[in-house]
């Protein structure tokens, strides 16, 4: 186990390493000199290559991004070309308010899903298993940014009930536990739930009818087991293949949530993200980029190894 | 692949150098979708919206550019303008039959490219494996992971809006799961007696893989990546939507949700009718994934 959970973590280092040669690459695909942004029209060429010396652009790639990646490793992702602030004091705080987006919507998403897909995998075949079937492909194949829009107008413009955009009164940035905060959250949280919820349902529906129609299951009805103790059988034998997809759905939420924040203009890494491509701040595009993805393979790295401790019967070393 | 090893008597050989199991099987397949009415219901849903956008200057009733500041936001359920008309005046109904062609184009064709050379990926390094598996399995491992919304908002970000930039980007974005689907059953495929055998006789490798790799691998590629169809079609809409895919004034579903949502207060009907049709066609793509999925197992 210990040995299985070092060499995982040694195999994320080139995994890791790859990343960030693609985030730096992105840059340099960015067609047009990335410095555009900054050199006012008609300077003259000495000004010009002043300010590639200044920011490094003068140096061949490979050096670039030994330097780059040098600076990155402690923390410094450089500064936003828009605000002339270092990178990650604009994508700290917009990664925490991402993050309670999809907290929420992971509890929101994860309970439906689990419920769905339990009485949908007991009553596999019959009506209601079917019914949830129908609803749980609703939520995988729904536009999430569509549902946004669908809840904004019933919730917010027709029932005037929840307000529409924003994370809090006049956009401010501080988010607490009372209602004043929570209000704002309910709308964007449920919208992202719907995809993980719907995958999920799916994937617990299937597993749950595969484990009741293992032999075992039988051997235990025969013994006299009450049914809630059987159930405790059926969790424990479904909860590995459950974990797994259910670490990639809160993984994928990361990234997924950057079409739900522009939909209630929620201030996390996606609306950073978003407004960093329409003004071209790629220092501040890379970064976010780069950390989301750090994220997302940290996330794999754990529910692998989760995964690995919770199910005995998988013995990889 | 049902075919008995030793051909019972009074049943026919099957004849040389021809798969009959292969062909019987994708047979099966669809004689099963098309007793399942579900999937029916979806491919007749499908074939309209696909036909009205192919003939979409004979069936559209009014032309989707022109613009009027007279008729701006009529709501739906008007006489002449039957979805009512958008921010400009255009009428909705053309603009929502014209946009079934670019927004179903932008869904099929990283899917069909990333299927082509995913799986071609996969195939090689499945079937040669050591250091070629190694180099390309790896690569696809940095892709995968991204996540892949990010991954598309990433590059189409850089590169810019427009249809090239939006198609190349997710393409990326769906290789790395094709290949490793692919990657997984070639890898299994190389260690099969069939294949042990065919090597022994003597057959070269590209008559291997095209006789026994490909046909085995296509099943499992296709299954996957029709599911991809409808992740495609939510996720290039899902760009214009951030103004990354389309640009103004083509009609495409997910474009026309961006400019409608500034109206979304004043004319709330007209502004989430694109995303019905986005909503439609990915819900039957994926209905009829599920119905070819179950078709293609043998087990039922």
């Amino acid at each position: 186990m210990l040995v299985y959970v070092l060499r995982r973590i040694l195999y994320t280092v080139p995994i890791a390493m790859g990343v960030s040669l693609v985030c730096f690459a992105l840059i340099h695909l960015a067609p047009g000199d990335p410095l555009s942004a900054i050199i006012p029209e008609g300077a003259s060429p000495e000004t010009v290559a002043q300010v590639r010396a200044a920011y490094g652009f003068d140096q061949p790639l490979p050096v670039q991004y030994l330097k780059w990646l040098q600076h990155v490793v402690m923390g410094d992702f450089g500064n936003s070309i828009m605000t002339q602030r270092p990178v990650m004091h604009e994508v700290l705080p917009a990664l925490a308010n991402t993050l309670v987006l999809a907290a929420a919507a992971v509890l929101f998403g994860f309970a439906l899903g689990c419920l769905f897909g339990v009485v949908s995998g007991y009553l596999a075949g019959k009506p209601t298993d079917k019914a949830v079937t129908a609803v749980s492909i609703t939520g995988v194949s729904i536009p999430h940014y569509w549902l946004g829009m669908v809840l904004m107008v019933i919730f917010a413009v027709e029932l005037n009930l929840l307000p529409a955009t924003g994370m809090g009164e006049g956009g401010s940035g501080t988010f607490g536990l009372g209602w004043d905060s929570l209000q704002y959250l309910i709308l964007p949280a449920l919208t992202l739930s719907v995809i993980p919820a719907g995958i999920i349902a799916r994937s617990v529906r299937g597993t749950i009818a595969e484990v009741r129609k293992q032999d075992f299951m039988q051997t235990l009805h025969a013994k006299g087991l009450p049914g809630r103790r059987i159930f405790v059988h059926v969790v424990k034998n479904a909860l590995p293949a459950v974990l797994a997809v259910m670490g990639l759905q809160l993984a994928q939420l990361l990234g997924g949530s950057i079409l739900v924040e522009t939909v209630f203009s929620w201030p996390g890494t996606g609306f950073l993200l978003n407004n960093a491509i329409f003004t071209r701040d790629l220092p501040v595009l890379q970064g976010t980029i780069l950390v989301l993805a750090m994220f997302f393979v940290l996330i794999n790295l754990t529910v692998d190894v989760v995964q690995t401790a919770v199910d005995p019967r998988i013995k990889r070393a | 692949m049902s075919q008995p090893a030793i051909a019972l008597a009074g049943t026919k050989a099957p004849a040389k150098g021809k798969r009959p199991a292969t062909r019987s099987f994708w047979r099966n397949v669809g004689r099963r979708l098309l007793h399942d009415p579900v999937s029916m219901a979806c491919l007749t849903i499908l074939l309209l919206i696909v036909l009205a956008a192919i003939f979409a200057p004979y069936v559209a009733p009014h032309d989707p550019y022109r613009t009027s500041m007279a008729r701006r936001l009529i709501p739906p359920g008007d006489a002449r303008y039957w979805l009512g008309t958008d921010e400009l005046g255009r009428d909705l109904l053309s603009r929502l039959i014209y946009g079934g062609r670019l927004s179903l184009f932008m869904g099929f064709a990283p899917v069909l490219l990333a299927t082509m050379i995913g799986g071609l990926l996969g195939v090689i390094a499945g079937y040669v494996g050591g250091a070629i598996n190694m180099l390309i399995m790896r690569v696809i491992d940095v892709f995968y992971a991204f996540p892949s919304v990010l991954l598309a908002v990433a590059i189409s970000g850089v590169l810019g809006a427009g249809i090239g930039n939006t198609i190349f980007s997710l393409t990326l974005v769906f290789i790395p799961p094709v290949a490793r689907v692919a990657e997984s059953v070639a890898t299994q495929m190389r260690n099969q007696d069939f294949v042990e055998a065919a090597r022994a006789t003597g057959a070269a490798n590209w008559r291997i893989v095209l006789a026994h790799v490909v046909p085995n691998v296509t099943g499992p590629i296709l299954s996957y990546a029709s599911s991809l169809i409808s992740v495609s079609i939510v996720l290039a809409a899902g760009l214009s939507f951030l103004g990354l895919g389309i640009t103004p004034p083509e009609p495409e579903w997910g474009l026309m949700l961006n400019t409608l949502r500034q109206s979304i207060y004043v004319a709330p009907l007209n502004a989430v009718l694109p995303g019905v049709m986005i909503f439609i066609t990915s819900m039957c793509f994926n209905l009829m994934s599920d119905g070819l999925r179950s078709a293609m197992d043998v087990k039922q």
